[in-house]
C-alpha cells in the first residue's frame, strides 16, 4: 500500500518539491498578506530619490519629483521628522492617446526622513525647480557648531 | 558637403568616461504625432541637448552644476540620487517628419513632439461621382 501513496499524482507529478512547495506557498502567503493591506495606502511603487545634506546653518533635503504641480506637493516638519507627500497626475489630454511605452510613475508618493538635528520649524522653506523639491531647514542655535575659545589658565 | 568624421576613441580603463543614466520615458501616439516624455529631474532648459543623426534621436540632459557645487561644501547625511547626467537614444520610425520635431522642458520633464508626415496622417477620402 505504501507504493500507491508515493505514486499519488498530487505529490509527484504536479509538485516537484513535494510538501516543501506547499510550505513555500504558505510562507509567501503569510508574508504577503499583511503587506498587501498596507500596499494600497503607503506603497504605490514610486519612491522618489531623496538626499539629505548638512552645512553650517541648515539641513537641506532634496527630492527628485519631476512633472508635478506646486499645489500637489505637501511638506511637513513634525516631531523631528520631515515628511513629503504628493501626487503626479496624468495629463488628461493623453488619457485617450495610445501608449507605446509607459515607464514613468503616476500616482501618490510619500517619503519621510528623521532629522538628526533640531530645526527651526517656522523658518523651513521649500522650493520646487526643474522637477527637484528642495527643503531648507535652518538648524536651531543649539545644533550649530560652536567654536570654543581656549583661555590660558 | 560635410566631411567631418566623428571618431570616438576609448583609451585606458574607461573610468574617466562620463557616466550616464537612462531616463524613464513614456511614448504616446495621437492622430497627428508621437509624443515622448522623459523624466529628467534637476535638468533645466539649458541643460538639454537633442540631436538627430539620420533617424536616431539622442537626448542628453545635463544636471544643473550649481547643485553639485553647493553639495561640495556640505556633508551628505543620506543619499539616494545619482550625480550623473541623462542620456538615451531612440530610433525614429520613418513616418516621422524629422524637420518639424519640437521639444519643451517643464519641471524636469522633457516633452518631444514627433509629428507624423502628412502622407501617413489618417484622413477622410472624399467620394467622387
Amino acid at each position: 500500500m505504501t507504493l500507491t501513496t508515493l505514486n499519488r499524482p498530487s505529490l509527484w507529478t504536479s509538485r516537484p518539491f513535494g510538501e516543501f512547495g506547499d510550505l513555500q506557498d504558505e510562507i509567501d502567503r503569510l508574508l504577503d498578506e499583511p503587506l498587501a493591506e498596507l500596499h494600497g495606502e503607503f506603497f504605490t511603487g514610486w519612491a522618489p530619490p531623496m538626499d539629505l545634506v548638512e552645512d553650517a546653518d541648515n539641513l537641506v533635503a532634496t527630492l527628485e519629483v519631476p512633472g508635478l504641480k506646486k499645489e500637489d506637493i505637501q511638506v511637513r516638519v513634525e516631531d523631528g521628522v520631515l515628511s513629503i507627500s504628493g501626487e503626479r497626475k496624468q495629463d488628461e489630454k493623453l488619457e485617450k492617446a495610445q501608449a507605446h511605452r509607459t515607464e514613468r510613475f503616476y500616482g501618490k508618493f510619500h517619503r519621510a526622513i528623521c532629522l538628526p538635528k533640531p530645526v527651526k520649524v517656522d523658518a523651513v522653506k521649500a522650493t520646487y525647480r526643474d522637477g527637484v523639491l528642495t527643503v531648507t531647514m535652518p538648524k536651531t542655535e543649539e545644533a550649530k557648531p560652536k567654536q570654543i575659545e581656549v583661555r590660558m589658565g | 558637403m560635410n566631411t567631418q568624421v566623428k571618431t570616438e576613441r576609448h583609451h585606458g580603463t574607461g573610468l574617466e568616461e562620463p557616466k550616464y543614466m537612462v531616463p524613464k520615458v513614456d511614448i504616446f501616439e495621437t492622430g497627428d504625432e508621437y509624443l515622448l516624455q522623459a523624466d529628467m529631474p534637476g535638468v533645466g532648459k539649458d541643460g538639454i541637448q537633442i540631436s538627430l543623426d539620420s533617424n536616431e534621436l539622442t537626448i542628453v540632459g545635463h544636471r544643473t552644476a550649481s547643485r553639485e557645487k553647493a553639495a561640495a561644501s556640505c556633508t551628505y547625511l543620506h543619499r539616494e540620487s545619482a550625480p550623473v547626467n541623462f542620456r538615451r537614444a531612440f530610433v525614429l520610425d520613418p513616418i516621422i517628419d524629422t524637420n518639424r520635431i519640437t521639444a519643451e522642458m517643464d519641471q524636469g520633464v522633457l516633452t518631444v513632439h514627433l509629428p507624423k508626415a502628412e502622407k501617413v496622417k489618417p484622413r477622410l477620402i472624399p467620394v467622387t461621382d
